[in-house]
């Protein structure tokens, strides 16, 4: 196993509010990573910290190899976040949705195809629009065009929230099944029993270190 | 052409052909815009109500039908970015920023060139318009031009607005002023073109090339400043 995620003392600071003090942080490709902690502990810092959106101002940190102090910007096409928000099209069908993501990478249909069965999206669902998709099929959408941009980090903001126990349980086993391809998945989430359920390793987070 | 401006070009492209797909998918521009612009074009006809005046105004009225429109396309397009945090994704994946602008401005420019084509039609057929063979070319390359200008400017003013609150609001305030020039340009060129007013063709040029001026000073200027402004 080889480490995708290394952060040591990191310090991120939002306006004027320090985000994280001190985060010491390892994950190792092929994990998945649930951090838990209370609002405000500085779990979506830590995802955006990841993902080269947070600048860090103390510690050292390196994701997939690139160092967070001087090149975090690199980091933002190889890693995945995914929020609250889908990041959908809501007038384009989900294969268009698809198409545009791999469009904007260069990637082949055939890559699409294998995005659409790894997350179970059929040739029906493909057709249908984005607004008419359920929480959970747009979800598995979003999903889909994670791997079809090649992220090999997903860093997911509370994946579970406004799905239903069906889709909760779908959700859970298409990570798995992501992981098994090859991705490492590091989540937050306020359902600790099920995501306990789904993760590796638990790390908790409160006032903005990890324990 | 370098591996990263075949990129850029590669996610111009897919932006401009999405946002002209959604078009396509939603027909807000056949169904929505372009009989609004034509209520505006008729509205100015019965509050005018002189075929001499509406021959000596039509290409303000023309410009002005468009600018009142495109606000709505502008909104549109910035709407669909923001309904479920697509254009944060595109921007937290890295995707190169300046690219969108273009794709976006060109889907705009495209729109734009669509229904200034049916005003200019509306007004040959509201208003009486007549033109000579060289004021329908001058009235094409004004067209052309001022969409340039237009959709850039609008691009970039609508990526500005659509983070803000009240950006439904924001966003005439901050675009109408900044496209005057257009406005300006483009009514004396299309009057030359119409030959309104005793006009002749050759008086249009100089106006064009003002366009033509701010075209490439807003292309330029918005695929700098949009990336900037959005993560704002």
């Amino acid at each position: 196993m080889d480490t995708v995620i290394e952060l040591s003392g990191v310090v991120a600071v939002l306006g004027q509010f320090p985000a994280l003090a001190g985060v010491d942080l390892t994950v190792q490709r092929g994990e998945i990573v649930l951090l838990q902690g209370p609002n405000g502990a500085g779990k979506t810092s830590l995802l955006r910290v990841c993902a080269g959106l947070l600048p860090i101002e103390r510690g050292t940190g390196h994701v997939l190899g690139i160092d967070l102090a001087t090149n975090r910007e690199a980091i933002r096409s190889r890693v995945g976040l995914l929020g609250h928000a889908n990041g959908l099209y809501l007038d384009l069908t989900v294969m268009q949705n698809l198409q545009f993501w791999a469009s904007t990478v260069a990637a082949t249909s055939s890559e699409v195809s294998t995005a659409m069965a790894t997350m179970r999206i059929d040739g029906r669902l493909a057709e249908v629009k984005a607004s008419q998709l359920s929480a959970g099929q747009r979800r598995r959408c979003a999903l889909a065009s994670l791997i079809v941009r090649r992220a090999e980090i997903w860093l997911l903001d509370e994946p579970h929230a406004g799905l239903d126990a069906a889709g909760r349980d779908e959700l859970d086993a298409l990570l798995r099944s992501a992981v098994a391809s090859g991705a490492t998945v590091v989540l937050a989430s306020h359902e600790r029993d099920r995501a306990l359920g789904l993760a590796t390793r638990t790390v908790t987070i409160d006032g903005g270190g990890a324990a | 052409m370098s591996g990263a401006g075949i990129n850029k070009r590669r996610i111009a492209v897919a932006v401009a052909r999405k946002d002209l797909t959604i078009e396509w998918n939603s027909r807000i521009l056949v169904n929505q815009v372009a009989p609004f612009a034509a209520i505006v074009m008729v509205l100015f006809a019965f509050a005018l109500d002189n075929d001499g005046i509406l021959l000596r105004v039509a290409p303000g009225l023309v410009w002005l039908a468009t600018l009142f429109s495109m606000l709505v396309v502008v909104q549109r397009s910035f709407t669909v970015e923001s309904a479920d945090g697509a254009l944060d994704a595109l921007r937290v994946a890295g995707v190169d920023m300046g690219a969108i602008f273009v794709g976006k401005a060109i889907a705009l420019m495209v729109q734009l060139f669509v229904l200034e084509l049916m005003l200019v039609a509306t007004a040959v057929v509201l208003y009486g318009v007549e033109m000579t063979l060289a004021g329908f070319c001058e009235a094409i390359v004004t067209l052309v031009v001022a969409t340039i200008g237009l959709g850039s400017v609008g691009t970039l003013y609508g990526g500005l607005a659509a983070g803000a609150r009240g950006r439904e609001t924001l966003l005439p305030l901050l675009l109408l002023p900044a496209v005057a020039p257009v406005l300006i340009g483009a009514t004396r060129a299309t009057e030359a073109a119409f030959g309104s007013g005793g006009t002749t063709v050759s008086e249009g040029w100089p106006w064009i090339g003002l366009l033509l001026v701010f075209a490439v000073l807003f292309s330029a200027a918005g695929t700098v400043a949009f990336g900037p402004l959005v993560d704002e």
